[in-house]
């Protein structure tokens, strides 16, 4: 039983097609099959966010998700997100306040920054905190990435208003 | 972590599933958000040889907000729960437990009737729902059939559903304004150490009606009517509150875990009910 499946998936605007069983989880699909190693494996257990990926507009741990159930579906990576010659807002913010240590989390806390300020371009403190709560820094702690993810915030609103 | 294999299928209508559901019997699960049956497969505690995932099917999303009557489909998340502005008017008891369950990312994939279908005792949609005495909307070869979610539950992952049979809805009269849904947990994405759902309805500045249920202080959700009872006629006074707790702990039945002894755990309970009813009241 369990055949190979064909699955197709657009991550970061580029289509993908490849065999994999259905019980294959996405994080693996992502890094083994597709060599798109910013998601990291950390927990597999759905608590730490290290596998954070957007799909299809939700913020998703991709270690509680198969392969076959993210099939047809739009992903962002954090390679989709900024480039290492081209950083993301909060890239740059996160950098900028040490929002990170040894940076093992750090691919999962901006993606699920990301969409959490398209969701809520202007959080509270507590919103932020409450919108990171699914995803865990074992080395700084999370003050530096409560600001860091507040001032990014301010500067994506700044430039908004500036382009208007 | 690796489950075993299965057989993967995407139906794009509810007869779909039914038909899958005959044809394998218990060999086969439906998936909707995943976030208790994927870790479990992941464990090889739960092994489904054919795994039928119900994201595809319309007939199962939505909320439907008709009269007083608000309907449920199943495979609504909590994320959609949390931000549909037509509940938070008229259920906002729903918004208040969903923002306390597991954490952003879980919530954007867990369902509403997968937390009231699994029956894990420590899911909060069960007490929840018969709190606001919802019913609990089931489709099988036979067609549908209707259960109060207060007759629903027979053990801890045990309920009156048939394995040929699937949660497609819930629903419920919307209810009256005085509510809370208070929850004591360890961290997030912990289930409680105890929680409380309660709804208050004021005559005359008085408890006209009021429904309790307390979540994970037993094998199932614990609607107490006699912790209710108390609060009828009065004005939700210390000695009331009193009253209401000693009647709610003879209801639940709680049992030593990592979340505590037994006696700590009643402790919380009787802490957690006794904030739920103060917040309910100040509401009401």
């Amino acid at each position: 039983m369990s055949d190979k499946m064909h699955i197709k998936l657009n991550v970061n605007g580029e289509d993908h097609e490849f065999l994999a069983e259905p019980r294959d989880l996405l994080i693996y699909a992502l890094r083994e099959k597709l060599n798109i190693t910013g998601p990291h494996v950390g927990c597999d257990t759905s608590h730490c966010g290290a596998c954070t990926v957007t799909i299809n507009g939700k913020s998703v741990k991709s270690c509680t998700m198969f392969v076959a159930q993210a099939n047809g579906a739009e992903i962002t990576t954090i390679e989709g997100i900024g480039q290492p010659d081209a950083l993301h807002v909060l890239q740059e913010s996160f950098r900028e306040h040490h929002g990170l240590q040894c940076g093992f989390c750090t691919p999962g806390m901006i993606t699920r920054a990301s969409k959490l300020l398209e969701e809520n371009p202007t959080p509270s403190e507590e919103e932020v905190r409450f919108g990171m709560a699914g995803n865990i820094c074992r080395c700084t702690g999370y003050q530096n990435i409560v600001k860091s993810i507040l001032a990014a915030a301010s500067e994506l609103n700044a430039a908004q208003e500036a382009a208007e | 972590m690796i489950p075993a294999a299965f057989d993967y299928y995407r139906p794009k209508d509810v007869e779909g599933v039914i038909a899958l559901l005959q044809e394998h019997g218990d060999d086969a699960r439906v998936l909707a958000g995943g976030h208790s049956l994927i870790p479990m497969m992941k464990l090889r505690m739960a092994e489904v040889p054919h795994l039928i995932d119900l994201q595809d099917i319309a007939a199962l999303k939505g909320i439907s907000i008709d009269g007083d009557t608000i309907t449920i489909g199943a495979m609504v998340s909590q994320h959609e729960l949390i931000n549909h502005e037509g509940l938070q008017s008229a259920a906002p008891i729903l918004r208040e437990a969903a923002l306390q369950i597991a954490d952003p990312q879980v919530r954007y994939m867990g369902t509403v009737g997968g937390n009231i279908a699994n029956g894990d005792p420590g899911n909060d949609m069960p007490g929840l729902m018969q709190c606001l005495d919802a019913q609990i909307n089931l489709l099988g070869p036979d067609g549908t059939r209707t259960v109060a979610a207060r007759d629903y539950y027979e053990a801890a992952y045990m309920t009156d559903r048939e394995d040929d049979e699937i949660l497609i809805s819930i629903s419920f009269t919307a209810p009256t304004r005085g509510y809370a849904y208070e929850k004591q947990k360890r961290k997030i994405g912990d289930y409680a150490t105890a929680a409380a759902a309660v709804q208050i309805s004021k005559l005359d500045g008085k408890v006209a009606v009021a429904s309790i249920a307390m979540t994970n202080l037993s094998d199932i959700p614990v609607w107490s009517q006699g912790a209710a009872d108390e609060l009828v006629g009065s004005t939700c006074d210390t000695a009331t509150l009193k009253a209401a707790v000693a009647a709610m702990l003879g209801d639940i039945d709680p049992t030593e875990d990592n979340r505590g002894p037994v006696a700590f755990k009643r402790h919380v309970a009787g802490i957690i009910l006794t904030r739920a009813i103060t917040r309910a009241w100040d509401r009401a």
